[in-house]
């Protein structure tokens, strides 16, 4: 029922439809055909339930060990964790890219369920585009690397898997990211649509801005969550390495913001047309070339996918394809599309603009830095690596006018400003500011982190004082204010959360930069003190777990000679895969992390020596805390737009209800 | 047909993407024949004159050797950095002995005690010609070398023809060391 044969035919027979959904609509939008059209949402979700059950058909491989699947067998164990049998699914080539199509053909069901108010030939031609992208990967999928692929003889146990992966956070961090890159899909379907009808309008701003917003939250909480998971099962005490798979989805993030910001002055003024038109493109291009690079070993990175560069010169072709013939309809057909708002530079649009060319100036920034090493090489014959230094230099001065202009820019209203009325309104922000400027001062050393904390606060304060401002407090009465907080629409709500969570980020930042840490050689007993806590290792012990050897340290914390916390890092030693992990122990009270790791063992009898790192992080929940807030004030903005968009049918019904 | 901000804003993108997808295709075909490796470690030094260095010896092996010696042979000499402390250098021993049986191998312990680098290459007969200690790991610095073992083709005269920084083996020694031996 749920065997390896059936799921290799269910994804060659959601292909075919793939391939339906992309021709048929296609077709039928253009011989104004509407039977043809109507059959995309019926197309898109067949695929889905094909795709779907294909996927279950790999995960039942995984959980019942068939290890005739040469894919179970090089990546699972009889020994493994029920949970990690599933996950493990995604977590290698082969079913990570099974798993991208699925979230694909989820987000053409998705536009099929919740866009029945598009008008018809748009949803068609969306639908088509998102075919087409689904067909192009599940044929990528069975001619390159097949999930299903048989081994024979099968072997009686699987290889098992990397133990640095066997982690609840890595599990979930491959879904919710690659929701995030492939829900760039729908607004890239939409921006392609609106290029083939050569008509961008209000309208369309509305439709694509929520997938964007929803993309864009996955996204913020799939670079979060991997960003927490580096940081607390590599045990190196970082969270950002500058990696080039961490930029690879960095990238379609800082366009995907700029993306969701300029979609709204399409909404509101009819501007940027073009702009978010190519946005829309961009932001999925860089999402699927980052899936590509990642995978082709074109990068040197530490996340290394097995590579193969039969399978670059595939994705090359299907890249070539999805963003060289979306780029070339743009340079067609965009010149036609017309931009009716005039803007004013001191306007909320023109604030907005501001935000849209910082983001991309720190977006070139980055794809700079990381395409600069392969192609050197490739010009050049040198080898370099661009790192930390390069980033931090170029990006921190482009962050901080971004940070000004966010607190400004919410404040300031449509068309035409005065500078003089909308300074007024943020005198206690600004006030606010200047205190932080004065605890950045006092707390953080470095001229950049002191202004990038002291702007960090600005935003934070202006996003407040905007939603107190807007729900009349000092003015009205509470319950005039209660009336008011009601009637404030959710997505004024949304972007006042992402503001502030982008602001607890940045503090988040600033607080690491200020980061201590030690690497020491003790005896056991011995004392050794950090940035004024008192670390001691009181013990250390061997035992024996499920399919580990462990060594296991207890370190007491003391402040002022009160105790603090005892920490119990780990050392790992996975003998089935020789392999050695460190468990991080981590105490943290939101404010400081007190982080210590546990290396090697020196020595023996009186004088064994163990080698401890101990770090002391201030303010580091707050980077993936912030990251959360992002995302929920996303979440909140969708859940406006949602009940707005279906508003216009809803009153069209209710009015021919009352005739 | 004039050039508008609107052209230039349509087509940029285009050609960008063009230039970055023609680029990865040149990478992708040379990392398919070789000639492209993301993962290698380019020496600087290779087509140069090998720098100026006197290393002592190790205990029980001989003096060491300076770089006028190795400029004095009339053969090529394959210098090869290597510790004790090292786990691809003990996997590296028996290929190199295989190869020292073709030409002779100098060799250089990286950052390791002389007594023990001395114990290590005696364990099961030493590869080396000549052997020289490098205990604080300057000349390395000099060589440009990134991490143990490396080794470095020197042509008689003392000019580096090549660099190779994984462990060595006879094919290696067949595929990149012997085609470069026939011009010299």
């Amino acid at each position: 029922m749920f065997g390896p044969e059936q799921g290799h035919f269910a994804l060659a027979l959601a292909c075919v439809l793939a391939l339906v959904q992309f021709a048929v609509p296609l077709w039928g939008a253009n011989r104004r055909d509407a039977r043809l059209v109507g059959l995309a949402p019926y197309l898109a979700v067949s695929q889905l339930l094909a795709l779907g059950y294909s996927f279950l058909c790999l995960v039942m491989c995984a959980v019942s060990d068939d290890f005739s699947v040469q894919n179970v067998a090089a990546n699972s164990a009889v020994s493994k964790p029920l949970l990690y049998k599933i996950t493990g699914v995604w977590g290698n080539h082969e079913g990570s890219v099974l798993l991208w199509t699925l979230i694909l053909a989820v987000c053409g069901g998705a536009v099929s369920l919740f866009g029945r108010n598009l008008p018809d030939i748009l949803r068609g031609r969306v639908l088509a585009i998102l075919g087409g992208v689904s067909a192009g990967f599940q044929m990528f999928c069975l001619l390159t690397s097949d999930p299903f692929e048989r081994v024979f003889p099968a072997p009686m146990d699987g290889q098992g898997m990397n133990p640095l992966l066997q982690d609840p956070g890595l599990a979930f961090h491959p879904p919710i990211l690659y929701t995030g890159y492939v829900g760039f899909a729908v607004p890239f379907a939409f921006a392609v649509a609106a290029l083939i009808e050569g008509r961008v309008d209000a309208a369309w701003g509305r439709w694509v801005r929520p997938w964007a917003v929803a993309a864009w939250c996955f996204l913020t909480c799939g670079i979060a969550l991997g960003s927490w998971w580096s940081y607390y099962v590599l045990g190196w005490g970082g969270y950002w390495f500058w990696d080039p798979v961490e930029n690879a989805s960095l990238i379609p993030w800082l366009t995907g913001t700029a993306l969701v910001h300029s979609a709204i002055v399409v909404e509101k003024r009819e501007g940027l047309k073009i702009w978010t038109v190519l946005l829309a493109i961009a932001t999925f291009s860089f999402s699927l070339s980052g899936t590509f690079l990642v995978r082709s070993g074109i990068l040197n990175s530490v996340h290394a996918f097995a590579n193969d560069p039969a399978r670059g010169v595939f994705i090359l072709a299907l890249l070539a394809i999805v963003i060289g013939g979306s780029l070339a309809l743009f340079a067609w057909r965009a010149p036609s599309l017309t931009s009716t708002g005039l803007f004013s530079p001191v306007s909320r649009e023109g604030s907005l603009v501001l935000n849209n060319i910082l983001l991309c100036s720190i977006c070139a920034v980055v794809v700079t830095g990381t395409m600069y090493p392969p192609f050197m090489q490739l010009l050049a014959g040198r080898t370099i690596s661009v790192g930390k230094p390069f980033f931090d230099a170029a990006t921190i001065p482009l962050t901080l006018p971004l940070l000004l202009a966010m607190g400004i820019g919410t404040a300031l209203p449509w068309k035409r400003a005065q500078l003089a009325r909308t300074f007024s309104h943020l005198y206690a922000a600004a006030g606010i500011a200047a205190i932080g400027l004065a605890l950045c001062f006092w707390k953080l050393s470095g001229i950049l982190p002191i202004a990038c904390g002291a702007l960090a606060i600005w935003v934070i304060a202006a996003s407040v004082s905007d939603v107190l401002r807007r729900v009349g407090i000092g003015h009205t009465s509470a319950q005039g204010v209660w009336e008011r907080m009601k009637n404030l629409p959710r997505s004024s709500w949304g972007a006042a959360l992402a503001h502030i969570g982008a602001g607890i980020t940045i503090l988040g930042l600033c607080g690491m930069s200020q980061a201590e840490h030690a690497i020491v050689e003790v005896h056991i007993g011995e004392t050794r003190s950090l940035a004024g806590d008192d670390w001691t290792l009181l013990d250390v012990h061997d035992y024996i777990g499920p399919n580990y050897k462990a060594m296991q340290a207890d370190i007491a914390i003391r402040h002022n000679g009160k105790l603090v916390t005892i920490l119990h890092p780990e050392k790992r030693d996975f003998t089935t895969q020789s392999q050695t992990t460190t468990e991080v122990a981590i105490h943290t009270n939101f404010i400081t992390d007190l982080y210590g790791v546990v290396g090697d063992r020196h020595g023996t009898g009186k004088d064994t020596t163990y080698v401890l790192r101990l770090h002391r992080n201030p303010l580091a929940p707050w980077m993936w805390l912030g990251g959360l807030v992002m995302a929920i004030g996303g979440a909140f903005s969708l859940s406006d737009r949602r009940m707005r968009i279906g508003a216009p049918k809803r009153a069209a019904a209710r009015n021919m209800a009352r005739a | 047909m004039s050039v508008t901000r609107r052209g230039i804003l349509t087509a940029v993108p285009i050609i960008g993407a063009g230039v970055l997808g023609v680029g990865f295709w040149r990478m992708l075909s040379d990392m398919r024949s070789g000639a492209f490796d993301p993962r290698a470690i380019k020496n600087p030094n290779v087509g140069k004159p090998i720098p100026t260095f006197a290393m002592p010896g190790l205990p029980g092996l001989g003096d060491g050797f300076t770089d006028a010696e190795l400029k004095a042979q009339h053969r090529p000499v394959l210098v090869n950095f290597f510790a004790s402390w090292c786990i691809p250098c003990v996997a590296e021993m028996p290929g190199l002995r295989a190869i020292s049986r073709n030409m002779p191998i100098w060799g250089i312990a990286y950052e390791d005690k002389p007594e023990n680098a001395s114990a290590f290459i005696q364990r099961d007969g030493s590869p080396y010609a000549r052997v020289a200690s490098d205990r604080h790991g300057r000349v390395a610095i000099d060589w440009g070398v990134t991490g143990v073992p490396e080794s470095f083709l020197v042509a008689p005269g003392g000019r580096i023809i090549w660099h190779g920084s994984a462990a060595l083996d006879p094919q290696i020694y067949e595929a990149e060391i012997r085609p470069r031996l026939a011009g010299l």
